[in-house]
Parts: structure tokens; C-alpha cells; sequence
């Protein structure tokens, strides 16, 4: 069936007092500014510690016999960064962006706060309010306020719902992933939607108003998948898991000028048990991060310049490793930063150290760098935010930094 | 079967086609008739749906704000009985005979009827055992949850003493306890129905009361941990004074964020709350998990509450500062106007609010005479309220739900489409609770996932474990009234296979 014919000629004489208007997206002006931001959210806290290894801290190879990632050079070592820190061994995919200089981190970042809950970290990560327990709206929807380019299909979250990071005023496509995104829902039908443009058409501005949108941004997601499928693999297996994803939003955006923020979301890093070293639970899900941040990286190609990518997660892990082979709720954890505007092949921020009196509570990494100073870096200098702007994205936020990892 | 099938619509007209399959013994006259009756039972839908009995628009309106929505019949029955004795019965739950329906139903979800201590029981179990033997009794709290869901979407369905659930539910949501914080999720079901059903027509201060004194709200706000910085050296310190409980108390529970109070108030009352807390799990005081005041762990220095010194000591300090907050004018006005935002409309008149408040001053904060107030006013009349109000997720799920008229069998699917759209049960993250507002829940998704869940519904999924034809002659009796001239015309002009889609995802059916 050709969507294209249901997406031109909706079929409605009404409908044509608003297709001009710019709301409807359909018509909407190409986007002038073509630069992007995809958040990817580690949901269960990443143990920054052996993704980015302090191995020139001896406290480090003390505090985790079993599970520490052993020195670069040695078997299944570390891949060296800059002499103090090396990059866990299955995120090797990601070390040629490092020796090119746009992938960095900022290490013992996270929230200032003591928080040790899963769902209050993420809540005060994703609102940008750390310590607020009133319902707030998530920066990256305020961002979407502050760079309204009037799509819904501005931002998209690869997520069953919309997450609390986007939750707020403006139009969100959630969709659970692009392999759900591809099924058929009962509006996809032609005859399903005229109906429904016929009954809502005389239904009052407002109610009309998010019906249409709603319904374009739908249509226009599954026409670009649908051009994304019938692109040619040249042969390559197609990659699955996470790299697939990666793999087809980059796509998405490619096509689509409208989609400026994309979040991603990824499970199963809250590692209590069994997490293994530079093989087991954790590398594996690292190896699979890596192999679809490469894809995306890849993908994205020529966009890749204008894009920022950030990579974070609640809180850290615990410095010592447990009785059960894993690492407890911490707190500071490291950032990860890729895409054309990073300063990158640096390891950034204060390290506060690994001795007993240097740790939080004499047990976790300290924070050094607030969670929301490379967010507002990104805001300023990729983004080109004024002040006033990024005021209103991060409230109740003044930077204590005198670097930055964005240029 | 045959006679009936020829007024409904599109689901009746394929069953008349598939009887056809017996057809041979049937004279050649009969199957003319048969054809005649498949072209009239098209028509006739479109005569019904454009031409329904003109309802009382009073009684639309009153069905529509004091439960959660029409079923198949329930227009007739308030016409017959009149709109004054609906508000009446409604008011006043007692008088409305149970549904034996739901009573069986609800028999069957044994964990229904475990105490707080019994649930406590269950989740520290889980959180004690070994990991081999996680698995089976993380079943336990799945159950709990799964039963405790399920029951509360049967009751908001099923429950002829409809104005108790939406009640039930207005005050759950106004003292919100939220399923993400450690062991009170596996209270949050007992929490509703011990401390908030009880008192939801009652007086407001026994309502206040008895959520201050659940574990579920006690863990929920951390008052179970706030303690006198200087304990009596037998009580465990748990860390000092703890004020999260105090300041929500005030802001959102009572006085309202405006209600004149200061942060020297709000470190007064959590001085006063120190002690008040729960038994734990192993303990030699009582009965593990309920209600518990620490005289060890309180501060008995005297304080000063809202400008006045609190004299008593113990619990009846804090007995005596739940009164001021349930007396004060600030608290009067604060939940008026969320009770008229839930009834009237997002933005309720203020001389409306103004009414309701010095009904609750006269009568001490009795919740019954303050709603009768506001449902007999002409602004809750007014026609500029009638159909003004956009139904919240749970409210659009659960009308969609009644208006088939449908036995219920399954809730998982509304279960899993409330968190699609946002609104989990009992799952609204932060102490303030869902909104009831337009602007909360209109937006370009929300609108195209309910006319999937529409669609959904009106194929005869999502209620029962098999598939099973939604009767359209039902579906229209419940929501044929409450459709405007133009959407009967858009619907009649459509496939009638669409109609039953069409009707409960249209407009007309999102705002109550």
C-alpha cells in the first residue's frame, strides 16, 4: 500500500485549513540547525571503574582481586588511553574514535547528592533537578522548548513509554524500538485513519490539533522505515541486538532533518554479582554498547560531525568488589562523550583518587565534576544556547568549571 | 439470536452472514428475508447512531463526573430513578446493593486479604533468601502485585458503588504512595483499601489520620526514620530529624503550597513527628509492621506550630497538630479546589471553591456535605462544564472497559496500556500525585495509542482470555448519547465494521 498517497491526500476538505500550518510538520520548513544530540541512558548504574580503569592506582588492583581488568599490555589488559586510565578491552570497537579525538570521558562525574536508589538517581539525572521531589519535566524537553522546530518528531526515545528525561510540554515520539516501531497499528490502515480524520475533524481545534500531529509523526516514522528497509546492505550481515537499533535510527536521522534528539536507553549494568572481568556480564554488555556505538558512529556518517553523543548512568559502583564477585551502589561513575564537537582522546575532570580517606564514605569514587557540566557545555557550545536558555534547561545550575570537553 | 442481531451493527451483521452457511433447508423467501435484514441491520445502526432516544442531559452529566462512565443501561436507570436520587444512592455507598460478580471475583485474589504485617512478611522474605531460592518467592510479590492491580481495575469496572471507587481513588492520588520505593509497594494495595476507603465520604481528619499511621505512607515519607537528635540512649538513632514527611504533609496534604506556613513550621511539625513510625520486622513491642510511636526517639521539647504553642506531649501532640492542619482554612480551601478541579473543571470558579470551603469550616471537614454542596450548585451544572473535563488515562481506559458492557475476565492489557499511556497504577513516581487536568494528558501520542486501544477493544480483545464479539447494541445504548450530531454523521458515513472503533475513540468519548 502506498502510505505516501494517505500522507499527501489525507482526504479531508478541512484538512486543508491547516495544512499549511507548520505545527502539522508536514510542510514544516527544513531544519535550519543541523546539529544533534543523542542521549544513550546505562539504566542500573555502570561500574565507571573498569570501563574507564585507573590502572596506574595500586588501591584499584587492592580493592578488586577477582574482578579488576588487568594492566594494558597484559593479557585481556586494558586498552591505554592517556598513561593513567585504559579502556576496558571489549569497548575496542570505540578506540579508533578516541586516537581520532572526538570520543572522551569526564570521570568521577555524577550527581553531588548521596542518593543510592536506582529510581531517585535517574529521576534527579533525567529532571536535571537533583533534589527536587516535585513532579518536574526532563531537560531534554525543555531543551525541545528552547529549540522548538515545531515536528513531533523532534525528539524520539527508543522506549516503550516516554522516559522521564522527555516527559514535559513538548511532542515526543516514543516508540518501544524500531523492530516494534515496524509493526502495524490499527491507525496504519487507510481506512481506520480517514475515519478517524472525518470524525475528529469537526472535534474543536485542540483535540484536532493532537490527533493530526500525532498521526503525522506516526505516518512519517513508518514511511522513513520503511525507505530505511529497502536501503542496500551491500551484502554486510545485518547487525542485531543494539547495533541494529543504532543502526536504523542513525539512518532515521539521516533522512529526517526534523529529529534532533534521540535517547536510547540500555539495561542490565546494576552488576551485584558475578560481573566477571575483562570477559563475562560486563564485558559482554560493554562489547555490545561499543559494537553499536561504532554503528551509529558509522551510520550517521557526514552527520556525524554535527552530532553529540552522550553516554551516562545513575551512579557508580562500590571501589571493593563484594563477596559475590560484583560491586555495590556507588557514586561517582565516568561520562562518555563522542561526536564531532568533543574535545576528545581526554580523560577530563578532577580524579579525586583511590585511597581509603579519599573515597565517599570510604567506599565509593568521589564526585568531583557535577553530571551537568557536560550537559551544559553541550547546551553552549554545541548547541549554541544563549545563557538564557540553558538557564531554563538546567535550573538552579551555575557551572564551577573553568574547561570543557565541547568545543 | 437472528431477530436480535438485525438492530446491531457490524459485529451481529457477520454473525447473520455465517449462519448462512445452514442455509439450505431454508425456503428461498427466508433467505430473501435474511438478505433484507443484513441491509437493515446496517441501516438501523445508522438510524441508532444518529438517532438515539434524546437522554436527559442532566443525567449524562451525572454519570459521567460521579463514576467512571456509562454502561450499556445505566442512562435508562438514572432517567428512571431520577438524577437526585443517583447522587443520593451514590453518596452513600452502603445503600447500593454489591455486585456478586465482583464480590466472587474479588474472593478469589487471596493476597487481597493479607495485613500489613503478612505482606511485610512476604517481602522481606524475598529480600532474605537465598538466590537459588529467589525465584519462587519473587512470585509472592508478583502476586501481590498482579492481584492488587487486577482488583483495583474490577472494582473501578464492575463496582455499582461507583462515586466510592472514583473517591477511592481521588484520595489515594492526594496522598499518594507510589510503588517505587522500597517495601511500601508491597503495601500500596492494603494501604488503599485500610487507610483510604474507609474514610473516603467520612471526615477529613480521620482520613488524614489513618494515612499518617500506615507503614506504607510512614516508609513512603521516611518518618519512620525521623528521630530526636538527642534519643534516649535504649532507642535506635535513625539518623536524626527527618523532615519529608512533615513538609508533604503541609504542602501537599493539607495546607497547600501557599498555605502560609514557613520552613520554621516544617521543622516544628517534623520535631513533633519524631518517634512516630512502625514496628519492624523482628521486634518483641507488638505486632511486626503496624503502626508504632518510640517515646525513645522523640523530642518532647516544646514547640511552636503555625504561631500557636503546642502543649500536649507524645502522640497527642501529634494528635493535636493533625487537628490544627485539618481545621485550617488553608486546608479547606486547598482541597476544595482539588475536589472541584477533579468534578467540575480544570480551572473551577472560585465562588464555587469559596462555598465548599466554608462548608467544610461549618462542618468540621465532613467530605460527604462539602461534595453535596458542590453537586448541587449551578457552576457543577453549569452547560459550559458538561463534557469539559479530558479523561485521564485510567478514567478513558476503564469507561472504554464499562461501556461494552463485557463480562471482565483479563485487566493485564489495561494494566500494561495505563503505563503506556503514562498513568501505571499506582505507579505516579513523586508524593504529589497524577494530575486531573487537560493539559496533563493531552498530546500527539497519547491521542493516537488511545485510538489503538480503541481499536483494540472493539475487536474483542483485551477483556477476556479468548476473543469475544463486543455486542454493539450495548456499546451504543452507553455511548450513543453522549456522541455530538457531527460525529454520528462522520461515523455513520463509515464502514460499519469501523463503527465500534470509531465510537470509542472519538472525540466526544475523551472528555467526561
Amino acid at each position: 500500500m502506498n502510505r505516501r498517497h494517505f500522507l499527501t491526500c489525507a482526504g479531508l476538505s478541512t484538512l486543508s485549513a491547516f495544512a499549511h500550518n507548520s505545527w502539522l510538520g508536514v510542510n514544516a520548513a527544513p531544519n535550519s540547525n543541523p546539529r544533534r544530540l543523542i542521549v544513550i541512558f546505562l539504566r542500573g548504574a555502570v561500574d565507571g571503574l573498569n570501563v574507564v580503569v585507573p590502572y596506574s592506582d595500586p588501591n584499584y588492583y587492592q580493592y578488586r582481586p577477582k574482578i579488576a581488568i588487568p594492566k594494558p599490555g597484559s593479557p585481556d589488559g586494558a586498552l591505554d588511553l592517556d598513561g593513567r586510565f585504559g579502556l576496558h578491552p571489549a569497548m575496542a570497537p570505540l578506540l579508533p574514535l578516541w586516537q581520532q579525538g572526538s570520543l572522551a570521558f569526564v570521570h568521577a562525574s555524577g550527581l553531588t547528592k548521596d542518593v543510592r536508589s536506582h529510581f531517585d538517581a535517574q529521576y534527579y539525572m533525567e529532571t536535571g533537578v537533583p533534589g527536587s521531589s516535585r513532579r518536574q519535566d526532563g531537560w531534554l524537553n525543555r531543551l525541545l522548548v528552547e529549540t522548538n522546530n515545531k515536528s513531533p518528531l523532534q525528539a524520539i526515545s527508543l522506549s516503550a513509554n516516554v522516559p522521564q528525561i522527555l516527559t514535559g510540554k513538548m511532542p515526543v515520539t516514543s516508540i518501544g524500538s524500531i523492530r516494534q516501531a515496524r509493526n502495524h497499528q490499527p491507525i496504519d490502515r487507510q481506512e481506520v485513519s480517514t475515519a478517524f480524520d472525518q470524525v475528529y475533524s469537526t472535534s474543536g481545534t485542540t483535540l484536532f490539533r493532537h490527533y493530526r500531529a500525532g498521526y503525522i509523526s506516526r505516518a512519517k516514522l513508518l514511511k522513513d522505515l520503511e525507505t530505511e528497509m529497502n536501503i542496500a546492505n551491500n551484502g554486510a550481515p545485518l547487525p542485531t541486538g543494539f547495533a541494529a537499533e543504532t543502526r536504523s535510527l542513525a539512518r532515521l536521522m539521516v533522512k529526517d532533518d526534523r529529529i534532533q534528539v534521540a535517547f536510547l536507553q540500555l539495561g542490565g549494568w546494576d552488576t551485584h554479582i558475578n560481573q566477571g572481568n575483562s570477559k563475562g556480564l560486563l564485558a559482554r554488555n560493554l562489547g555490545e554498547l561499543a559494537k553499536g556505538l561504532a554503528t551509529l558512529k558509522q551510520e550517521l556518517g557526514d552527520l556525524y560531525e554535527h552530532t553529540q553523543i552522550v553516554v551516562m548512568s545513575e551512579f557508580g559502583r562500590t571501589a571493593r568488589e563484594n563477596g559475590g564477585g560484583g560491586t555495590d551502589h556507588g557514586q561517582g561513575n565516568a561520562m562518555w562523550l563522542l561526536g564531532g564537537a568533543t574535545k576528545g582522546g581526554k580523560v577530563y575532570g578532577q580524579w579525586p583518587g583511590l585511597a581509603p580517606e579519599q573515597l565517599h564514605q570510604g567506599r565509593d569514587l568521589n564526585v568531583t565534576t557535577d553530571f551537568r557540566e557536560p550537559i551544559a557545555k553541550i547546551l553552549t557550545n554545541h548547541l549554541g544556547l544563549n545563557t538564557a536558555s540553558t538557564a531554563k534547561i538546567l535550573p538552579k545550575f551555575t557551572s564551577g568549571i573553568d574547561w570543557s570537553p565541547i568545543a | 439470536m437472528k431477530h436480535y442481531s438485525v438492530y446491531s451493527g457490524g459485529v451481529a451483521a457477520e454473525l447473520l452472514i455465517s449462519d448462512h452457511s445452514h442455509q439450505e433447508l431454508i425456503p428461498t423467501s427466508t433467505i430473501y428475508l435474511s438478505m433484507t435484514r443484513i441491509i437493515a441491520a446496517t441501516l438501523l445502526l445508522w438510524v441508532a447512531v444518529v438517532l438515539p432516544a434524546s437522554a436527559n442531559p442532566k443525567v449524562l452529566h451525572a454519570i459521567n463526573r460521579l463514576s467512571f462512565g456509562p454502561t450499556p443501561g445505566e442512562i435508562e436507570r438514572v432517567e428512571s430513578i431520577g438524577v437526585d436520587n443517583y447522587i443520593k444512592e451514590q453518596l452513600n455507598p452502603s445503600t447500593i446493593p454489591s455486585s456478586s460478580i465482583l464480590d466472587n471475583q474479588l474472593a478469589q485474589l487471596s493476597s487481597l486479604r493479607l495485613s500489613s504485617t503478612e505482606l511485610g512478611a512476604v517481602y522481606g522474605a524475598t529480600r532474605k533468601a537465598a538466590p537459588t531460592e529467589r525465584p519462587q518467592l519473587d512470585l509472592n510479590t508478583r502476586k501481590v502485585a498482579d492481584e492488587r492491580n487486577h482488583a483495583k481495575l474490577l472494582r473501578a469496572i464492575e463496582s455499582p458503588r461507583q462515586l466510592e471507587e472514583v473517591m477511592t481513588d481521588f484520595w489515594y492520588n492526594h496522598f499518594n504512595v507510589a510503588t517505587n520505593k522500597g517495601i511500601s509497594r508491597i503495601w500500596v494495595g492494603n494501604y488503599e483499601q485500610t487507610a483510604i476507603r474507609p474514610h473516603v465520604f467520612g471526615k477529613f481528619r480521620d482520613l488524614l489520620g489513618a494515612t499518617s499511621r500506615h507503614p506504607a505512607m510512614l516508609y513512603y515519607l521516611d518518618n519512620w526514620q525521623n528521630t530526636t537528635p538527642n534519643p534516649n540512649p535504649k532507642a535506635k538513632n535513625r539518623g536524626g530529624i527527618n523532615e519529608n514527611y512533615a513538609r508533604e504533609l503541609m504542602e501537599l496534604h493539607t495546607l497547600g503550597v501557599k498555605g502560609g506556613y514557613t520552613q520554621k513550621d516544617v521543622t516544628s511539625l517534623a520535631q513533633i513527628f519524631t518517634g512516630w513510625g512502625y514496628l519492624p520486622a523482628n521486634t518483641k513491642k507488638g505486632t511486626p509492621f503496624t503502626f508504632y510511636f518510640d517515646p525513645n526517639r522523640h523530642d518532647s521539647s516544646p514547640k511552636i506550630l503555625l504561631g500557636k504553642s503546642i502543649t500536649s506531649t507524645g502522640t497527642q501532640e501529634i494528635e493535636q497538630a493533625l487537628d490544627m492542619l485539618a481545621k485550617n482554612p488553608a486546608t479547606a480551601k486547598f482541597i476544595s479546589y482539588k475536589i472541584a478541579q477533579r468534578f467540575v473543571s480544570d480551572n473551577p470558579p472560585a465562588i464555587l471553591v469559596d462555598r465548599m470551603k466554608t462548608r467544610w469550616l461549618q462542618t468540621d471537614g465532613d467530605i460527604k456535605a462539602v461534595m453535596t454542596t458542590m453537586l448541587n450548585s449551578k457552576e457543577f451544572w453549569a452547560p459550559a462544564a458538561q463534557s469539559s473535563k479530558f479523561k485521564t488515562p485510567l478514567e478513558y481506559v476503564v469507561s472504554a472497559a464499562r461501556a461494552t458492557g463485557s463480562n471482565i475476565e483479563e485487566t493485564k492489557f489495561l494494566t500494561g496500556q495505563l503505563a503506556g499511556l503514562g498513568m501505571p497504577l499506582y505507579g505516579c513516581p513523586t508524593p504529589d500525585g497524577y494530575r486531573n487536568t487537560r493539559e496533563a494528558w493531552l498530546n500527539e501520542n497519547s491521542t493516537i495509542q488511545r485510538i489503538n486501544f480503541a481499536s483494540h477493544i472493539a475487536s474483542g480483545r483485551g477483556l477476556s482470555r479468548k476473543p469475544q464479539p463486543i455486542d454493539s447494541i450495548k456499546l451504543n445504548r452507553a455511548i450513543g448519547p453522549y456522541l455530538s450530531a457531527n460525529t454520528k454523521t462522520a461515523i455513520a458515513a463509515s464502514k460499519v465494521g469501523l463503527h465500534l472503533t470509531l465510537m470509542l475513540g472519538s472525540p466526544d468519548f475523551m472528555y467526561r
